[in-house]
C-alpha cells in the first residue's frame, strides 16, 4: 500500500500527470452535470454522435496541417450541435436518426480523408486508434491546452450554475417553460453550444468512442439513488470527478489506457450506486 | 375588452388545415370546455394559443393587460416526465420561470407564493417526495400547482383527468371549478368529458365539421349538442 502511494507522490512530481488530473476533473465535472439534462430530454446519444463529428473535424484539421485544431473543431461541432437539436424539432427527420446519419457520415468521412490525405502513412491505425479511444493524449497536453480547458470549464459551469432553474424547466417541461414566456428554443442553443465544447474538450481525456460513457454514466447512476434534480446534478457531478480521478490514478499506477479505464471505473461505480438504490427502495 | 380573442383563426400543422376560420372570445372568469372527438384540432387549437405554434391564418390576442407571462397551463404528461427525477417543490416553483426573466434564482417571496399555491392544492406534505413516485392524481394537482405559480388570470388545461379514476377525476374537477369561482381564474380546458363539461363550464367549444360556441344552454339546444348528448345517453 504505502509503496503504491510512494508511487504515486513520484508520479505526482511530473507535470504532465498534474495537467492530465487537472483536465480530466474539469472535464468529467462539466459532462457529469450537462449529461443529466441529456438523459433526461433522452438525447443521450448526442455525445456520441458530436464526438464522431469531432473525430472528422479533426481529420480535416490534420489534412490541412493545422498546428492548432482546436478553434476549427469546435467551430464544426457546435454547429453539428445546433443542427442536431433543431431536427430534434422537427418531425422531418426524427431526432434519433438525425443523430446515426450525422454520427455515421463524419465518422466515416473523417476516417476516409486520413487514408487518402495520410502523409505519413507508418502508423495510421495507430493513429485513429488514438483520437478514438484517447489513448495517451491527456498525457501530452500542453501549457496553453490546459489552460483553454481550465478557462473553458469555468465559463461552462458559471453558465450551468446561473441557468440552472432555466436548464431545469427546459428539461422537464419545454411547452410549459414556452407557453409561460420563457424562451426555451434559446436555452436549447445554449446546452447545444455548451455539450459542444464539453464534447470537443473532452475528445482529448477519452477519445471520441468513450465520451457517451462520461456524460451518461454519472447522471444514470445518480438517477438509482437520488430523487430531486438538484440531488441528482450534484451526485452526477461528485460521481464523474471521482471515478475521472480514480480511473486515471489508476491507469498512470498500472499503465492501462486512460479512456478505457475511467469507463471501467464508471461501469463498477453504475453498479454500487445500482445496489444502493435497490436496497434504499425497501 | 375580453381576455382572449381569436378572430378568423387558421390553424393545422405542416401547412395542414385542421380548423378554419375560428372566432371566439374568452372573458375573465368564465370556464370554457373545449370538446370534440380526437384529431379535431383541440390540442393544437390550444398550443396556438399559447404560442407553442404559428397559426395559418388570423390572430390570437389577449386583452384585459394579460401578458404572455400571466398564462398557466396544465400540458398533458409527456412520458418523460414520469420517470423524471425531480421534487415536488423543484417543479412547482418552476411555474415562476416566465416571470424571471434574466434573474437566475427565485426569490423568497416566490417560495412562499409556491408553498401557498401547494398547500391550496393539499400537496404541501408531498412538497420533498420524488415526482416519479407520486400517484397520477397527485402528479396533476402538482403540475396544476405549478400553472397556479405562473398565473393568477387565466388557466389553459389540457384534458386533466386523463387516466385517473373516476374519484381522483371528480376531485380534479372540483378543484377546478373551486379556482374558478372562488379566485376568479378564467379555465379554458380540453376534455373528452362531456357529462363533466356541462356540468361544471359556462360557455362550450364545440370543435368538428361544424363548430359551435355558446353557453351550454344554446349547446344543449343545438344541432351538435343533441347528437352528442343522445349518443351519450344511448351508450349509457
Amino acid at each position: 500500500m504505502t509503496e503504491i502511494f510512494n508511487n504515486l507522490i513520484l508520479y505526482l512530481q511530473y507535470p504532465f500527470v498534474r495537467y492530465a488530473l487537472i483536465v480530466g476533473v474539469l472535464i468529467a465535472l462539466c459532462s457529469s452535470l450537462l449529461g443529466v439534462t441529456l438523459v433526461l430530454k433522452r438525447f443521450s446519444f448526442i455525445g456520441d454522435g458530436l464526438s464522431h463529428v469531432a473525430f472528422g473535424a479533426m481529420a480535416i484539421a490534420a489534412i490541412l496541417n493545422m498546428t492548432n485544431d482546436m478553434p476549427l473543431v469546435l467551430l464544426i461541432t457546435i454547429i453539428c450541435a445546433i443542427l442536431l437539436l433543431r431536427t430534434g424539432q422537427n418531425t422531418k427527420i426524427k431526432g434519433d436518426a438525425a443523430i446515426a446519419m450525422i454520427s455515421v457520415a463524419s465518422l466515416a468521412i473523417g476516417y476516409l480523408l486520413m487514408n487518402i490525405f495520410s502523409t505519413s502513412s507508418s502508423n495510421l491505425s495507430g493513429d485513429v486508434c488514438s483520437t478514438l479511444f484517447g489513448s495517451t493524449s491527456i498525457l501530452t497536453l500542453t501549457n496553453t491546452e490546459v489552460w483553454l480547458c481550465v478557462i473553458l470549464s469555468i465559463i461552462v459551469l458559471t453558465v450551468f450554475t446561473l441557468f440552472y432553474n432555466k436548464i431545469f424547466i427546459v428539461t422537464f417541461d419545454e411547452d410549459f417553460a414556452t407557453a409561460t414566456g420563457t424562451k426555451a428554443s434559446i436555452y436549447n442553443l445554449m446546452i447545444a453550444v455548451i455539450i459542444a465544447v464539453i464534447i470537443v474538450l473532452a475528445m482529448n481525456l477519452v477519445g471520441s468512442l468513450l465520451i457517451s460513457a462520461l456524460v451518461i454514466f454519472p447522471a444514470l447512476s445518480a438517477m438509482r439513488v437520488f430523487r430531486s434534480f438538484k440531488s441528482v446534478t450534484i451526485c452526477s457531478a461528485i460521481f464523474g470527478v471521482v471515478c475521472s480521478l480514480l480511473g486515471i490514478i489508476i491507469s498512470i499506477l498500472v499503465g492501462t489506457p486512460v479512456g478505457s479505464t475511467i469507463v471501467a471505473v464508471d461501469i463498477a461505480g453504475f453498479i454500487i450506486l445500482f445496489i444502493a438504490g435497490q436496497i434504499k427502495k425497501r | 375588452m375580453a381576455q382572449l380573442i381569436c378572430s378568423d383563426l387558421t390553424i393545422g400543422y405542416d401547412s395542414r388545415t385542421v380548423i378554419s376560420n375560428l372566432n371566439f372570445t374568452v372573458e375573465s372568469g368564465e370556464y370554457i370546455c373545449i370538446v370534440g372527438e380526437n384529431g379535431s384540432g383541440k390540442s393544437t387549437l390550444m398550443k396556438t394559443i399559447l404560442g407553442l405554434q404559428s397559426p395559418i391564418a388570423g390572430k390570437v390576442v389577449f386583452g384585459d393587460g394579460l401578458k404572455k407571462n400571466e398564462i398557466g397551463y396544465l400540458p398533458q404528461q409527456t412520458q418523460a416526465q414520469r420517470d423524471f427525477p425531480a421534487s415536488v417543490s423543484e417543479i412547482v416553483v418552476s411555474g415562476f420561470q416566465g416571470k424571471c426573466g434574466i434573474k437566475p434564482f427565485y426569490t423568497k417571496a416566490q417560495k412562499q407564493e409556491a408553498e401557498k399555491s401547494m398547500e391550496k392544492l393539499n400537496i404541501l406534505h408531498l412538497a420533498k417526495s420524488s415526482y416519479r413516485e407520486l400517484s397520477g392524481g397527485q402528479q396533476q394537482r402538482v403540475l396544476l400547482a405549478r400553472a397556479l405559480c405562473s398565473t393568477s388570470k387565466i388557466l389553459l388545461l389540457d384534458e386533466p383527468v386523463s387516466g385517473l379514476d373516476p374519484k381522483v377525476s371528480a376531485e380534479m374537477y372540483q378543484l377546478i371549478y373551486d379556482l374558478n369561482k372562488n379566485d376568479k381564474i378564467t379555465v379554458i380546458m380540453i376534455s373528452h368529458d362531456i357529462t363533466a363539461a356541462l356540468k361544471y363550464s359556462d360557455k362550450i367549444l364545440h370543435i368538428d365539421k361544424d363548430i359551435f360556441f355558446g353557453t351550454k344552454s344554446e349547446y344543449l339546444n343545438s344541432n351538435l349538442g343533441h347528437i352528442f348528448n343522445n349518443t351519450k345517453d344511448g351508450d349509457i
